[in-house]
């Protein structure tokens, strides 16, 4: 299935899509892939994360704040490496969940851009999240993924004037990312409203999804997005509860988390 | 070919004035293939900002005469160019002169860039900064400016460095400034730059990021190497004057590369001058503990440009190593990949033990006592001067001063029996 399908029945069950993110090897590399499986599976009743985001851990992660940092940095000392990315990536593609890999860009411009590409497309990877390239740099990096037909998701901000809205809009794929803050990732205890403007103005250039991330913290905050975003993004919050419960623990708050963007029998509001 | 070494072909320009003779990168700022904006989309807006102000800035009268007068009459400028017989002997005999930066107000080169960039937080009607140090010299020249401009100051200082560079943190809390110790990743100065990243995501409204090196995303490069070009062109200027002719070689340590990159730029045009880079060489490049991202890294994107940086075969940044905090940096400046590329200008690397070496000599043959970081540019005259032999002339940016380094070289040398000087727990 690709993103376009899996926002597209969302939209149909009248759902927003839930969308997760960890750190690969995070805290080890098998043990990843059993946070990834359970943040998919949900409970018995509501399942969980139509979209896995797949973090590379990287040594200078200037869009993270201390959840995500701590976490890349286990990963990194516990020997997670850039190849172990691709079977992580398989794993979570067996799940039936959409796997995106969310990178800075220095590891893929050292892999080499095409390979990457190559790479992550055999593995049934869909696409690439991008917080440090902008349209502007990417043009290898847009040859690569189109060759290998991988979604290019691009990131737009409050600060994002309308022309880069627009230009963002027009070289992305797949869905767009809306940060819904000024700051970096991290949970935060309310949602803020130019998340809500962002999307509204984001959507007057583009019939591509919109996913809201950065902050998202509760059950209440991923069915307030859902409101007026196409998918709800977790990150940090995930990380904080398997760090308290592991993975039965992410896969209830997974499950929470998509009653809240209204994967329920009754449909959101 | 015109005179290319009289004084009548090349006014100096103003600092800060449109680059007359056309080395720009391109709109994007790309340099070759390296530059560019490697940043969040989030950033971007605010590197626009600044990127406009300063193309108004260059090019009003006002601003550049106010930014003259600040660094006549507050920094020092200009600063002088001293002979050095006496440590010239030691390079071979080569005639030896040294661009004193370390004359500047705050004892450094970096009083350049803080000084115009401050002008344009005014300009732009921000009223916080926020900057990134690592020898504390850059974090003291900003915390200065602030003082003088009345706005407010937060710096991110390496836990690290911090601890050995105890008196530039008193120095910048007496001016006034906030200093935030970062203790994350290697806990220098790459680290101290992806707080101040963060912390200027967050609060780019009304903060400034005011970076301390040519590095970064466009337009920093460029701002700040055309801030910091006043050094090479006073030092043109001043050579031709004592000696009637150019150098053979103009030599610069390099960190992120602005104290290099702007003296360079008062001989970029002149090809029989040769332009020499020293980066931190720590135990030797062998030793995998160095500074040394030109001579012995590859290419990549680091805090928002792509340039030479040290890095494994995943693109994790690597921890760089110096005993200098100044060099203590795995990156590079884009625009010094590309001088490396092209050929235009050559860098080295000169270990800890070299620069030490070099620094004990110059307190020793002529009362100066360098900054460790400009101690690198030392080592390397002396290996220059002595393949040049005594026809030569070369100068050396001396970047700034060593009291700041009081400390490091006390135990060095074993100067001092107990602790360090400071009383700071010494490694
Ligand atoms: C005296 C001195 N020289 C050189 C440097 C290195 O920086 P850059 O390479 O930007 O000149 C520093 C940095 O802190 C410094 O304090």
């Amino acid at each position: 299935m690709s993103l376009h399908e899996v926002f597209r029945d969302c939209a149909t069950r009248r759902s927003a899509a839930l969308i997760g993110y960890l750190p690969a090897g995070f805290p080890t590399v098998p043990d990843s892939v059993e946070l990834f499986r359970a943040m998919v599976r949900g409970d018995g009743d509501t399942p969980g994360c139509d979209v896995v985001e797949i973090g590379i851990p990287y040594s200078d992660p200037v869009m993270d704040g201390p959840t995500i940092q701590a976490a890349s940095g286990e990963a990194l000392r516990n020997g997670f490496r850039v190849r172990q990315l691709f079977d992580i990536v398989s794993a979570v593609a067996e799940t039936g969940a959409a796997p995106v890999v969310m990178t800075y860009w220095n590891p893929v411009h050292r892999y080499g851009p095409d390979a990457f590409a190559r790479d992550l497309a055999a593995a049934g990877g869909l696409g690439v999240i991008t917080p440090d390239l902008v349209p502007d740099e990417a043009d290898e990096w847009l040859a690569a993924a189109r060759q290998h037909r991988l979604d290019r998701i691009f990131l737009v901000a409050p600060s994002s004037t309308e022309r880069r809205v627009a230009m963002t809009a027009g070289a992305g794929s797949g869905f767009l990312y809306a940060a819904s803050v000024m700051g970096v990732t991290g949970a935060r205890d309310s949602v803020s409203g130019s998340a809500r403007e962002l999307v509204r103005r984001t959507r007057a250039h583009t019939e591509l999804p919109v996913g809201v991330g950065l902050g998202v913290r509760t059950a209440g905050h991923a069915a307030e997005v859902a409101e007026f975003a196409d998918g709800v993004i977790v990150g940090s919050a995930f990380i904080d509860r398997a760090g308290q419960d592991g993975a039965a623990g992410v896969a209830e708050f997974a499950a929470e988390l998509g009653r809240g963007v209204g994967k329920s029998s009754t449909p959101a509001p | 070919m015109t005179a290319r070494d009289s004084d009548a072909s090349r006014q100096a320009a103003t600092p800060g004035e449109a680059d007359p003779h056309g080395h720009d990168p391109d709109p994007g700022g790309h340099f070759g293939s390296y530059g560019g904006r490697f940043m969040p989309e989030a950033l971007i807006a605010a590197q626009d900002e600044l990127a406009e102000e300063y193309e108004k800035a260059r090019n009003d009268p006002e601003f550049v005469a106010e930014l003259e007068r600040l660094l006549r009459d507050y920094a020092g400028r200009p600063s002088p160019l001293t002979e050095v017989e006496r440590f010239g002997a030691h390079a071979g005999g080569a005639r030896v002169f040294l661009k004193r930066e370390d004359l500047n107000h705050t004892g450094s080169h970096k009083i350049n860039n803080v000084l115009g960039q401050a002008l344009l937080v005014k300009r732009m009607g921000k009223r916080r900064v926020i900057a990134e140090t690592g020898a504390g010299q850059h974090g003291v020249a900003t915390a200065t400016a602030c003082a003088l401009l009345d706005l407010d100051c937060v710096v991110y200082m390496g836990a690290t460095d911090t601890e050995r560079q105890a008196l530039n943190v008193a120095r910048m809390r007496l001016l006034g400034a906030e200093v935030r110790p970062v203790d994350t990743g290697s806990a220098t100065l790459k680290d101290a730059i992806n707080e101040a990243l963060r912390d200027w995501v967050a609060n780019v409204a009304d903060t400034h990021y005011l970076l301390g090196t040519a590095a970064g995303a466009h337009p920093f490069p460029l701002l700040v190497r055309n801030l910091h070009r006043v050094i090479g062109e006073e030092s043109r200027e001043q050579v031709l004057r004592h000696t009637g002719r150019l150098p053979e070689a103009v030599v610069a340590c390099v960190g992120g590369g602005s104290n290099a990159i702007g003296i360079f730029h008062g001989f970029i045009d002149d090809p029989e001058v040769r332009l020499v880079g020293m980066e931190a060489g720590g135990h030797g490049l062998d030793s995998g503990e160095h500074g040394a991202a030109l001579t012995s890294g590859t290419p990549g994107t680091l805090h928002g440009a792509r340039s030479y940086l040290l890095q494994d075969e995943d693109g994790q940044i690597a921890e760089a190593y110096s005993i200098s905090a100044g060099l203590d940096y795995p990156g590079v400046g884009p625009e010094h990949a590309w001088l490396a590329d092209t050929g235009r200008a050559e860098y080295r690397a000169v270990t800890d033990d070299e620069a030490m070496h070099a620094f004990r000599l110059l307190s020793r043959t002529e009362g100066i006592i360098p900054a460790i970081e400009s101690a690198h540019a030392l080592a390397g005259a002396l290996r220059l001067g002595a393949e040049l032999g005594p026809e030569a002339v070369l100068v050396v940016n001396l970047s700034g001063r060593g009291d700041k380094d009081m400390d490091t070289a006390a135990q060095y040398f074993g100067l001092v029996p107990e602790a360090g000087i400071t009383g700071g727990d010494q490694r």
